[in-house]
This record gives C-alpha cells, structure tokens and sequence, in this order.
C-alpha cells in the first residue's frame, strides 16, 4: 500500500493494492490509523485502482476509518472502484457516507 | 449432453485466515469450467469468503479447527457447502440480519449472511450449537454461449 500526504491541501491519499479480506483487513488498518492520526488530513481519498476483490471485512475496514477521520474532522472520498468490487459498495451504501471521486485529476494530487 | 459438466471437488483446510484467498480462490478455478462472467466469479469468490471467515472468526473464534469446502456442478448450476465443527450459531435468524453482528469490536460489518443471500441464488443455513455450522449455496451460472463453446469442443474432439 502506499500513501501519499499532500500538505497544501491537506489531502491524503491511499493506494491500496491487495485483495481486501478479513485477513490482511487487520494488517491494512493499522498503517492507515497510523498515518490518519499522524497526518490529521481534512480529506482522505481510498484508491481502490488496484483492488479486485473486497469482502464484507473491507465494509468494516472503511467504516471503521470513516468514524475515525470523522472524530478528526475531516471527510473520506472513494477513488477508481473496479467492476468486482462495485457492487459491494452499491449494496452496503457505503457510497452514500462516502462519495466517489468522479474527476480523479481535479480532485486527487498525486505529487 | 447435460452430464457433460458434472463434477465434485472436496477440500478441507484449517481454520486460518491466511485460507480464506486460497478458498475463494480455488472455488473459482473450479468454477469456472462452468464459463461463468466476471460478474458471477466475483459473486461466487465473495459469498465464499464470507461463508469461509464466519466459521473461522465465529465458529472456531481464533482456535485451529478444520473447515471443509465441498463443491458440485450439475449442468449449469454450482453447489458450494461450507462446514465447521465450531461451536454453532444460537439465533439464525438474528444472525441473517443485516448489520447483526456478535463481533463488532473487530470492527465486523455484519453484512456476511446479506451477501451470501443476495450474491447467490439461494442459501441454507444449518447450526446446532456446539456441533457446528453447514452453509449451503447455490448459483445458477447463465449459458449465453454456451452453444458455442459446446460447438468449439465438439470439433476439437474430433481433431
């Protein structure tokens, strides 16, 4: 996983890239407690480009992150959601809480 | 014709988590002499992974157990059972709701049974406590081409 912080505005960015299930849903939620309570971003972006599968263990993973970042006063965006994992965020309604970044190059700094 | 694809494969694995991609994964090869869409792989990988962590987190609850897969294709449509010898689930019913769940301090969303219900055609729940849980699902897998694909075999056998 990598995670890019943008400090102008306070942006930070996930790229997760492995399958997320119960598993590795631990090992994953460390790191990003780790660097949202490092980082305090106002806005955090989960890229899911590189992710083909994600159980009901991602559902809790980004809940979990959601109230935390929430707590801190900032608000999470979803980025690049692959076909596989769509319809896992189409019938959680994790989408409604967090909201899908249509135009990546406006709204996510890579730098 | 319609034995043509009739199959079983039975695996039994132990109840560690690094075995739920290794599961899901092998029903999918399985599955896929069925010439399933990416849509219903997906379908099928993630009711299994569900199936697979409840008896790993709840059955056994941390404790090494064995958690048997067993699979069957008949013409088009595949049957996947789950079991453990855990200790049970005391209200299925409870169990099946949305959002229920007995682990939320793992942060557990309590959306596996939703899935596996809404992801499969249909899904059989059998618990007794202290015995153990049987999940049974099926997924029909739509024939859009095969004719072709029947026709494509055809010719290579006679090659």
């Amino acid at each position: 996983m990598e995670s890019i912080y943008n400090k102008m505005d306070k942006q930070l960015v996930f790229k997760i890239d492995e399958d997320i299930d119960e598993c590795c849903a631990q090992k994953i939620r460390r790191r990003l407690d780790n660097e949202i309570e490092r980082y305090m971003p106002k806005e955090t972006i989960f890229d899911f480009s590189n992710v083909t599968f994600m159980d009901s263990a991602g559902i809790g993973l980004l809940i979990g992150r959601y109230k935390l970042i929430n707590m801190l006063g900032g608000k999470v965006k979803i980025a690049n959601i692959n076909t596989p994992v769509r319809k896992i965020f189409e019938m959680s309604g994790i989408l409604k809480i967090m909201p899908e970044v249509r135009d990546k190059k406006k709204e996510v700094r890579y730098e | 014709m319609n034995n043509i694809y009739d199959n079983e494969m039975k695996i039994e694995f132990l109840s560690k988590s690094s075995n739920e991609a290794f599961a899901r994964i092998a029903v999918a090869a399985f599955v896929a002499q069925l010439d399933p869409t990416l849509e219903e792989i997906a379908d099928i990988k993630t009711s299994v992974s569900e199936a697979v962590t409840n008896s790993i987190i709840h059955g056994y609850e941390g404790q090494i157990g064995i958690v048997k897969l067993f699979c069957k294709i008949a013409e088009n449509e595949v049957f996947i059972e789950i079991s453990d010898t855990g200790k049970g689930i005391e209200n299925i019913e409870m169990a099946k709701q949305p959002l229920y769940t007995t682990k939320a301090n793992l942060e557990r969303s309590g959306m596996g049974f939703t899935i596996m219900e809404s992801f499969m055609d249909e899904v059989e729940v059998e618990s007794t406590l202290g015995i153990g849980t049987k999940i049974t699902m099926s997924k029909r897998i739509k024939t859009n081409n095969k004719e072709e694909n029947f026709a494509v075999t055809a010719v290579r056998r006679e090659e």
